[in-house]
């Protein structure tokens, strides 16, 4: 089982459900945390992983090997996203605009272009809290492109049958959610009773079912606002799994570290019934 | 006034974290702005294209969409496509397939497809051709409170750093017309393309925290991203009271990395009640604590920016 969770809005409360999933479904299964937000990472603020593993996230840029360059400028021309310029006699690279697609070395009629890698962040995995497998990726600062991490951070390992995956996903509605989502059984969608939240839930319905994925809501901080959330979801069909009210202290425990199944631990068996609630939505929809 | 027609003053307004209050907070400054006997002339930008709310609270009256093409998607024509594979050979996004519909010809997933077009030139038919995108609307608004510029990229789409860029450039030539002094720009979460796009050529970022772990760690990227750009910045702490720890780690931090922290706004509940009446919160609860505090960083900012007094 493959769940993303994703809310549109930032700062609803992705990261404190979904380590809290993650850890109450830890002894149920085997479960592996993706976290997808490689822009702000802070899953590991709450699941504490002991990181045995760091790679670079690369991406393979052109080299033009000078010596055998004619300058002809096919491979500027073939760039899509002005990643090369030609002055004069010579070819300039912009990694920054390189997307490593590949084209303008296949295109090269002298094959002059090799491939490099050039490190855009790192892919972290270490085993956290309660058995749970912990994947990170970090977008280097500076750097502009989070989702060929995202990409290569899901391809660490292969999901596999009685295994659930958690992709905790970066909050907006662009090119790096759609990748978090890309493959996922389930959008766990974590959103708050507020114009904001509501708005930008919708950017998040409207990319899921382009997708044809399947989705549930989490109403976090429930009760601080209205009820135009509600009749949204009541006309888009779109079930609400779990409620979490707005409480001082939660907030205050969260903004320490805690995790909400160790502060309220009845919510781990509620966090059971919302994955059963899932594997009910997904069997339905596979059948 | 000066005789000199200087360029106006552009703020940035980031989190790293996402939901610590930067769009309530630029509201305010509209607002606060407005609300002088003699207003300065400014514009406000929502660089958040992907999840755009400060419209919500600004309330624009008629919106004049204006089209945002950005790049474009490879599509392979089925009449020419002879299933040789060598399409699918050379992409790296797993984005082409055997069509769903025909599998005697390949089809291209627009939402895995990253616009490169590898395959156009690896096609031996000519069958597939590059089709540029509309991948959003941008808006140039007027609220209340001054001239918005906006946009909303369409669900899923790329090339967010594009339209803000865009929408950036538009409010510029727009505040050299009316002799604006200041561009606000309530930027978006993260660190990646449309935050860098949001922070070129800046003066002054404000960073809005909040006390949390979260926020501090995400602060301290932020804080990276906007130094590597050379942007001088200070910190606002909001919802200061939630983690008396977590706000007094974040002075320690501000103090050690030499960055001037310019205001702490209690949690007040008057702040999503305000967003509820898609208000700024200084209009409708300027005695409140949050509008007092979010006041003070207002004043704090504008000197920062060395903004001339009418």
């Amino acid at each position: 089982m493959q769940i993303a969770v994703a809310s549109g809005k930032g700062g609803t409360g992705k990261t404190t459900i979904a380590t809290s999933l993650a850890l109450s479904l830890a002894s149920l299964a085997k479960v592996r945390y993706f976290d997808c937000d490689v822009e702000a990472p802070n899953g590991h603020l709450f699941l504490k992983p002991e990181f045995s593993e760091s790679t670079p996230a690369v991406i393979r840029i052109p080299q033009i090997q000078t010596e055998k360059c004619t300058a002809c400028g096919r491979c500027v021309e073939v760039c899509e996203f002005h990643a090369l310029a030609q002055v004069g006699k010579n070819i300039l690279v912009f990694p920054q605009l390189c997307h490593g697609c590949g084209s303008c070395t296949w295109n090269c009629p002298e094959n002059v272009i090799v491939e490099v890698p050039n490190p855009i962040g790192t892919l972290e995995r270490g085993m956290a809290l309660e058995n749970i497998e912990f994947f990170r990726g970090l977008l280097t600062i500076s750097e502009p492109m989070p989702t060929p991490i995202i990409r290569q951070l899901k391809k660490r390992v292969h999901p596999q049958p009685n295994t659930i995956n958690i992709y905790d996903a970066p909050p907006g509605a662009s090119c790096s959610v759609v990748e978090t989502l890309r493959g996922v059984d389930f959008a766990l969608l974590v959103t708050e009773p507020t114009p904001f939240g509501l708005h930008d839930l919708k950017q998040m319905l409207g990319i899921l079912s382009d997708m044809n994925i399947p989705s549930g809501v989490v109403i976090n901080r429930d009760g601080i606002g209205d009820d135009s959330l509600e009749e949204t979801l009541r006309e888009f069909n779109i079930p609400v799994l779990l409620r979490v009210p707005f409480d001082r202290a939660l907030a205050e425990n969260l903004a320490s570290g805690r995790t909400l199944v160790d502060v309220y631990p009845e919510y781990r068996n509620a966090l059971r019934d919302l994955y059963q609630q899932i594997t009910e939505i997904v069997g339905g929809k596979t059948k | 006034m000066s005789t000199q027609n200087s360029r106006a003053k552009q703020l940035i307004i980031l989190s790293g974290k996402g939901g610590t209050g930067k769009t309530s907070i630029s509201a305010a400054f509209a607002h606060l702005n407005a609300d002088q006997e003699e207003p300065r002339p400014m514009v406000f930008v929502d660089a958040d294209v992907d999840a755009a709310n400060l419209s919500l609270v600004l309330q624009p009256g008629n919106l004049d969409p204006k089209e945002f093409w950005g790049g474009s998607l490879a599509e392979i024509d089925p009449e020419k496509c002879i299933n040789c594979g060598a399409c699918s050979a050379v992409c790296r996004y797993d984005a082409i397939f055997p069509d769903p519909k025909n599998d005697q010809v390949q089809w291209i997933d627009p939402i895995a497809c990253d616009g490169c077009a590898a395959c156009v030139y690896a096609c031996p038919e000519g069958a597939i051709s590059m089709v540029r995108q509309q991948e959003g609307n941008w808006f140039q608004s007027n609220t209340p409170y001054g001239t918005l510029f906006h946009a909303e990229l369409f669900p899923g789409r790329e090339n967010s750093g594009k339209l803000v860029t865009l929408i950036k450039q538009q409010a510029r030539l727009y505040a050299e017309d009316i002799q604006s002094q200041c561009v606000v720009i309530d930027g978006p979460p993260g660190i990646g393309c449309p935050v860098i796009s949001a922070c070129a050529g800046t003066d002054l970022g404000l960073i809005v925290t909040e006390p949390s772990l979260m926020g501090l760690h995400d602060l301290k990227r932020v804080l990276g991203t906007l130094r590597h750009f050379h942007v001088p910045s200070v910190i606002c702490i909001n919802k200061a009271d939630i983690y008396p720890e977590g706000t007094r780690a974040i002075r320690e931090y501000a103090a050690a990395e030499g960055i001037e922290l310019i205001g702490e706004i209690p949690y007040d509940e008057k702040v999503p009640r305000a967003m509820i009446e898609g208000k700024p919160v200084t209009v409708l609860f300027p005695d409140s604590f949050a509008a007092k505090a979010i006041q003070e960083v207002w004043h704090k900012t504008t000197s920062l920016l060395q903004l001339q007094e009418d």
